[in-house]
């Protein structure tokens, strides 16, 4: 916890009666950060597993896996976030498993915004046309060495985009494990708010960082397409 | 006199109520190179595509090389060809594609190794050698790296050639190979083919309007309509003394459109 009644080398103005460590409050905001990193990334790369699962279940030949993943992605979007990180945390120990708060965290934001990506695999696999398939079958390929060696890596491409914000999406939903106690930059930056009584430093704090990382992203998928698209015109449209 | 190395026995094809093909039976001697005439919706593709089973026949029987193609043994009786069937019957055919189909995500080179790697357990080194000897044969060792958004039509055509023959096929079907193409660049696939048919002895089907290249080319032309072979010969009787008055109208229509003869 930070000083209570920390110096600053800056007088205040206005009715605070004494000045504010601003730097010791910095850290606790940045260690949140490094909370909602976590979550971001390890329920972003949670969120590509179940993606490419379900969406690859969605276009199989086996009604029962069609039906599965339809299921899981029809639950999914159709439940509030909220809810599915209560029932991870507070529900699932009553059967037996129990999750720390960063667990329920990835569990809930990675199946979340799994059952949105999952729909963009399947769209994308489906945007490669019937001549790709055409060509695999002429050159003799099993339906999975087809899959994996000409229609992903073209679907990849279509894709990518729609990763990019399905991640920002998860980076904002990330605020959702404050809820349950989880340490991440909106917990911190409600904590500094309670304790300095400001809301203007520590909300436009987070929301410059939340920005920040948003941006990272955008920048990291776009690089990741530009790598993937050399030479590769007139595959997207 | 020696088998022919294709049965096709009264297959029929429908597609919804619309009857493409109609009991339609013919054969290919081994090493036969056939030409496939007639005016558009005549079925020509079809067939081609029943035999790389990209589509599926609703009756009748296709052998290859005496084997069924869509029917395989089981306990005595015929059962329907299952994957596994249909991966080793494949391995005899080859298809080339009006629009290349090239994989656009793959240099060339990679294009022709992809098949024979996996699907032959080729090592990567003798499919790369295998596959330059190719690209040599069709005039491309030069744009083995080069990715196919790179290439003009007629080279992507020549590029898909050599994908096919890296399989080695015993039968190579080509589905109207030069229709996409600019007239400039008609003639080097052409030639490419030409030497196909001159330096193997694979048996080779030919959908196309080149009327000129399907005289030079083929042992035997057949003229299609309707789904049904309406006459079939040598090219000369074909082209310059066709019996059937049906024939006699499409080349008409096709001489007056500019192909040449
Ligand atoms: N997948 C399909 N679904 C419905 N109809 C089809 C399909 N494929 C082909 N047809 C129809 O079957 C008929 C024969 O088609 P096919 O492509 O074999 O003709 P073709 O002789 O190759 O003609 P073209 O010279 O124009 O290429 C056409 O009328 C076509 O519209
Ligand atoms: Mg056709």
């Amino acid at each position: 916890m930070p000083p209570r009644s920390a110096r600053s080398h800056f007088p205040q103005h206005g009715t605070k009666p004494f000045m504010i460590d601003w730097s010791g409050y910095l850290s606790l905001i940045l260690q949140g950060a490094v909370v909602t990193v976590q979550l971001t990334v390890m329920g972003s790369i949670l969120a590509l597993i179940v993606a490419f699962i379900a969406g690859l279940g969605r276009i199989s030949r086996f009604a029962i896996l069609r039906w599965l993943a339809t299921a899981y992605i029809e639950f999914f979007r159709g439940t509030s976030i909220f809810v599915q990180l209560f029932f991870a945390y507070f529900v699932l120990p009553f059967m037996g498993i129990s999750l720390t708060p960063l667990q329920a965290g990835v569990l809930a934001l990675g199946l979340n915004v799994g059952a949105y990506a999952a729909e963009v695999v399947r769209g994308a696999i489906l945007s490669v046309g019937r001549e790709q398939y055409e060509a695999c079958t002429a050159l003799n390929l099993s339906r999975w060495q087809c899959m994996r060696k000409v229609i992903l890596p073209q679907a990849l491409l279509v894709m990518l985009p729609t990763f990019g914000n399905n991640a920002i999406e998860l980076l904002k939903a990330t605020s959702v494990v404050s809820l349950i106690s989880l340490a991440d930059m909106t917990f911190q930056a409600n904590i500094v708010r309670s304790q300095t009584g400001s809301t203007l430093i520590p909300f436009a704090t987070i929301l410059f960082l939340y920005f920040v990382f948003a941006l990272l992203i955008s920048f990291g998928v776009r690089a990741l397409e530009r790598h993937m698209a050399r030479g590769l015109d007139g595959v997207r449209t | 006199m020696a088998a022919p190395i294709i049965e096709i026995e009264s297959i029929s094809k429908s597609f919804g109520a619309f009857q493409v093909l109609d009991q339609l039976s013919m054969q290919v001697m081994p090493g036969e190179k056939l030409a496939l005439i007639g005016p558009s919706g005549s079925g020509k593709t079809t067939i081609l595509r029943i035999l790389m089973t990209l589509e599926r026949i609703d009756g009748g029987h296709i052998r290859i090389e005496g084997e069924e193609l869509y029917h395989m043994s089981k306990n005595g009786g015929l059962a329907p060809a299952d994957e596994k069937h249909l991966t080793k019957m494949r391995q005899k055919i080859g298809m080339v594609f009006q629009l290349f189909n090239l994989f656009p995500h793959m240099s060339v080179l990679d294009n022709v190794t992809l098949a024979p790697i996996l699907t032959k357990g080729v090592s990567r080194a003798d499919a790369r050698k295998r596959a330059m000897e190719l690209l040599d044969m069709v005039g491309m060792s030069a744009k083995a790296d080069a990715m196919p958004s790179q290439l003009s039509g007629g080279q992507k055509q020549r590029v898909a050639i050599a994908r096919a023959l890296a399989l080695s096929p015993k039968i190579m079907l080509f589905d109207e190979v030069t229709s996409a193409l600019d007239p400039e660049l008609v003639e080097e696939v052409l030639n490419v083919m030409r030497k196909l048919a001159a330096e193997t002895d694979m048996t080779m089907l030919l959908v196309t309007h080149e009327m000129g290249f399907a005289h030079d080319f083929a042992d035997r032309v057949l003229f299609f309509d309707r789904g049904r072979i309406v006459e079939e010969g040598k090219p000369d009787d074909i082209f310059r003394h066709p019996k059937q008055e049906r024939t006699q109208t499409f080349l008409r229509k096709i001489i007056a459109a500019g192909h040449r003869v």
